[in-house]
């Protein structure tokens, strides 16, 4: 087990700079993930920590030791793949069992934990199938299975879920979460899938375009989003944009707080109430109701043509067309710099 | 109207203007490809005389295999009068160490150039495929220059050598393009398990690609069995292919012309790809498609 | 999180354990030694040592004594070169427009969802799999005056008939057609086949939703779709008339006199037979810039779409 330091981290591919000084420091036993957009550069990330990446410039450290020149299987790392990689030709006890063979471990110990390994995944009835024959996710066990039994300092999944589908991905994203608690192993998680972030992160990392935005704990960044992009990435439905002349008239004094040109609110759409006129913050013409039996998405647009969203726990009664006002907890508004994106205090 | 029709496609009529025109192509085309086997298969049955009387299409009366024993035993080359048999000895021993070396060194190559390429390597993979389509002629001689100063001129060596330099493109070319299409995460897998070049290469991947090595295999036996210009240049007299050693007793122009003989010589030079054609079917065609390039 | 400083950088290895540039990835160049050295020294350093004898005297060893385009002169001065060039353009015209032709239409035959396809296919290609002796020595038997074909017809009745290909001047140079036809034209069908099974099976729905018949859809809209794949045959095909050699050592030999020569043949009678290596020389480095006018502009074309279509 091991912290992980990074520090100035570039990656360049020719002139093309994908990673621009990442510096990150990850505490021995936690969970962190790594989630943006695609071409955000989280696997590259991912990659160079591994050390399947060269990296350009900067230092990665495992531990107290520095990892840049090491050897991807020297670094004590484990890696899950997205498309499970698992070699098709040997079994599932074969393929735990590859990378100890490397390292020369004896046979009896190697025996000791893949059936330890197999055990805690409960696919001790496959060990002896080829992969072909299993289903996904028996893959994506057998894909973990092999990260465990080399024993890592540093568990790296890129994003594993992604080939899985959607009832076995809650099941697994469990599965990774319990794995966390009894191993008490570093991990680090790519994914794109902000929900696998906030359910299983201890920390998440928000990157754009090889930058980082924010690292925070899921509800940091949900609360307190450093900036318009990390507030929009996190929160599904999207958080709500507005320009001051989109809101009522009213909107500054139910806030609390003075709204000019150069600023942006910010209202999730769960923090959306219908209200009166008098109380209302923001209004729109109906256009759309998606009508999910839990809860409601009221699609609306302003008279200045903004689009936004609001989570109700009933559809509106009205008739489409028709204006609905909706009012929010001042503290749960966010203000924005128009131009830079940065959260103002 | 009260009949209960089907609700698919109306059936066919088997005897359409269009099915009569199809048909009628595909087999009088069939019936020109078809006809040199047969001829050569009717020609080679007979005896001289009938040959005398009749023309290349009549049927053998009589069938005689004596020009198949003929051809392989004791047909001259006007110098030899060995048969076809030094030939075919010559051909296999060019054969397995060529076909061996040669897929061994490119898929080696096709691997590296799929997962370690280094700085240049593309550049020297894009010479190489050039190399595919540069006519030989040009090459020819300054190899002999070359094998000569190495002592291997004229040895089967040299022929080996060559064919593995003229293989090496399209075999090359195939493996690449096989391995590109491995996942690279099972790559990187490997390598974060800890295996080196040579692990990754012998324990990952060749166990997953018989199939290309298959179509490799297919490839190299038919191009270096049927080569006659490596084989005249490099081999030497005494290690002629069997294609050279065909050409020299049909074309020699001593005695009388025993086109029986000729024709058992000549099918007995073709059997072998011919074999390897029918049974491997449409790995033949993946593996001519790939190897087009050869030309 | 955003301290920039690598003040608590720990540990440093020394940085001599950063392995110097050529000795990064070592196994794989010396796995690639083979290839790096049959690239650079048969493809690149052969091509440029015959080019550069060709402007020399060199009879039956090389000899560095320039003479500059003077066999070159001589090449194109001699009636054999200038037959060999006549034919082979004779030849391979004829070999590209009709296994294209031919090839196409049995390709297009074959896709017709035909009873027998197997079949169908396995004869139209097994001669691609025979060597060109025995495809050459084949056809020397059919068209003999005395047995074959013309003996056939007349035979029938028509007394008079005239097909005799390898004693005529005139005609020698399609038997080789003929035969390299038989020879090649399966490989061209199995080329196109495989482009008319690449393309969308929702294009011939949608033709024949729009009430386009089937020979529209293949002039107007198969075929543009597959340039690729003929514009790859082409090159294919090209590439391998200009090595053609073998066929003719077998079919011909060259004759009647000189009436079927090829320039392949040239170069191999004058290096080998005739010890005259500037010569030979001389005509294969023409054989080579003719092969780079057809490559470049293709392998151009090729790479650059290649290229647009990495890095998405």
């Amino acid at each position: 087990m091991a912290s992980l330091t990074l520090r100035d981290v570039r990656k360049n591919y020719g002139d093309i700079q994908v990673v621009h000084g990442v510096d990150l420091d990850i505490v021995d036993g936690e969970f962190v993930v790594f989630v943006g957009p695609s071409g955000c550069g989280k696997s590259t990330l991912l990659r160079m920590i591994a050390g399947l990446e060269e990296i350009t410039s900067g230092s990665v450290c495992i531990g107290d030791t520095e990892v840049n020149d090491v050897a991807a299987s020297k670094r004590g790392v484990s890696m899950v793949f997205q498309t499970y990689a698992l070699y098709p030709h040997m079994t599932v006890y074969k393929n735990m069992a590859f990378g100890l063979k490397q390292a020369k471990t004896p046979r009896k110990e190697i025996d000791e934990r893949v059936k330890a390994a197999a055990e805690i995944l409960q696919i001790t009835d496959y060990l002896d199938r080829v992969p072909r024959n299993l289903s996904g996710g028996q893959r994506q066990r057998v894909a973990i299975g092999r990260a465990i039994v080399r024993d890592p300092e540093v568990f790296l999944f890129d994003e594993p879920l992604s080939n899985l589908d959607a009832a076995l991905r809650v099941q697994t994203r469990k599965e990774i979460a319990r794995l966390h608690e009894r191993l008490e192993t570093t991990m680090i998680y790519v994914t794109h899938d902000q929900v696998e972030a906030m359910t299983l992160a201890d920390k998440i990392v928000v990157l754009r375009d090889g930058r980082i935005e924010q690292v925070g704990s899921p509800i940091d960044l949900y609360e307190r989003p450093d900036n318009a992009f990390v507030a929009q990435f996190i929160g599904s439905p999207k958080m709500n944009f507005f320009n001051a002349d989109d809101l009522t008239v009213d909107a500054g004094g139910l806030l609390g707080r003075e709204l000019s040109a150069d600023r942006q609110v910010g209202m999730r759409p769960e923090h959306l109430m219908l209200t009166d006129p008098a109380n209302a913050v923001v209004e729109g013409t109906l256009e759309l109701v998606e009508n999910l039996g839990e809860y409601a998405l009221v699609h609306l647009r302003t008279a200045t043509g903004v689009e936004f969203i609001a989570k109700t726990e009933k559809p509106p009664q009205v008739p489409k067309a028709s204006t609905v006002c909706f009012g929010i907890a001042a503290e749960l508004a966010h203000f924005f710099d128009a131009n830079s994106g940065l959260r103002l205090a | 109207m009260h009949s209960v029709e089907p609700t698919g496609r109306k059936p066919r009529r088997v005897l359409s203007t269009r099915n009569i025109i199809l048909y009628g192509f595909l087999i009088v085309a069939a019936l020109y490809w078809l006809l040199p086997l047969y001829v050569m298969i009717v020609t080679s049955l007979k005896g001289m005389p009938e040959i005398r009387l009749g023309n290349v299409f009549s049927p053998p009366v009589e069938v005689t295999f004596a020009p198949w024993v003929k051809a392989w035993d004791s047909a001259c080359t006007g110098l030899y009068c060995e048969g076809l048999k030094v030939g075919f000895w010559n051909s296999v021993q060019i054969l397995i160490p060529s076909v061996i070396v040669s897929i061994a060194i490119a898929s080696v190559n096709g691997y590296a150039l799929s997962f370690w390429r280094f700085k240049g390597s593309e550049f020297f993979f894009t010479v190489l495929l050039f190399g595919a389509f540069i006519p030989y002629q040009i090459m020819i001689y300054p190899l002999v220059i070359i094998l000569r100063e190495l002592h291997l001129f004229s040895t089967l060596w040299a022929v080996i050598i060559v064919h593995t330099i003229f293989g090496m493109p399209i075999l090359t070319l195939l493996f690449r393009n096989y391995f590109a299409s491995v996942p690279a995460e099972l790559f990187k897998a490997a390598r974060v398990d800890g295996a080196g070049f040579w692990r990754i290469f012998l324990q990952i991947m060749l166990p997953m690609s018989l199939p290309i090595f298959v179509v490799a295999i297919i490839l190299q036996v038919t191009g270096i069995w049927n080569d006659f210009l490596f084989g005249v240049i490099y081999a030497g007299t005494r290690n002629f292919p069997m294609t050279v050693q065909l050409n020299n007793i049909v074309n020699s122009s001593q005695g009388v012309k025993e086109y029986n003989v000729n024709m058992a010589a000549t099918l007995l030079t073709g059997l072998l790809p011919l074999v390897v054609y029918f049974i491997s079917g449409k790995l033949f065609v993946r593996g001519i498609a790939a190897g087009a390039v050869k030309g | 999180m955003n301290t920039s400083s690598s003040t608590a950088t720990p540990s440093r290895l020394p940085a001599a354990k950063r392995k110097h540039p050529l000795l990064r990835n070592l196994p794989a160049k010396l796995a690639a030694t083979p290839m790096i050295a049959t690239a650079l020294v048969v493809f690149i350093g052969c091509s440029v040592w015959s080019v550069v004898y060709s402007f020399t005297s060199s009879r039956s060893l090389p000899k560095e004594k320039f003479v500059g385009l003077k066999q070159y002169d001589r090449l194109f001065g001699s009636s054999r070169w200038t037959e060999s060039i006549e034919n082979i353009a004779i030849y391979g015209i004829c070999a590209l427009v009709f296994s294209l032709l031919v090839g196409f239409l049995l390709a297009v035959a074959l896709d017709q969802k035909i009873r027998f396809e197997n079949t169908f296919r396995t004869i139209f290609l097994y001669p691609f799999a025979l060597s060109f002796i025995v495809t050459g020595l084949v056809w020397q038997w059919i068209l003999n005056p005395d047995f074959g074909i013309q003996q056939i017809i007349r035979d029938i009745g028509f007394s008079g008939f005239e097909f005799n290909l390898l004693a005529s001047r005139e005609y020698s140079v399609y038997a080789l057609v003929i035969a390299g036809l038989w020879q090649g034209t399966g490989f061209v069908m199995a080329l196109m086949l495989a482009g008319l099974r690449g393309i969308d099976q929702d294009i011939w729905k949608a033709a024949r939703v729009d009430g386009i018949p089937a020979w529209r859809t293949y002039l107007f809209i198969v075929i543009p779709m597959m340039r690729p794949v003929f514009i790859t045959t082409l090159v294919i095909i090209a590439s391998g008339i200009v090595k053609v050699y073998d066929l003719v050592v077998a079919l011909t030999d060259g004759g009647p006199g000189i009436s079927s020569e090829m320039p392949a043949k040239y170069v191999y009678d004058y290096m080998f037979g005739r010890a005259n290596l500037g010569q030979a020389l001389a005509a294969s480095t023409v054989m080579l810039s003719t092969v780079l006018i057809i490559l470049i502009p293709w392998a151009y074309l090729e790479f650059r779409q290649k290229r647009d279509g990495d890095h998405a």
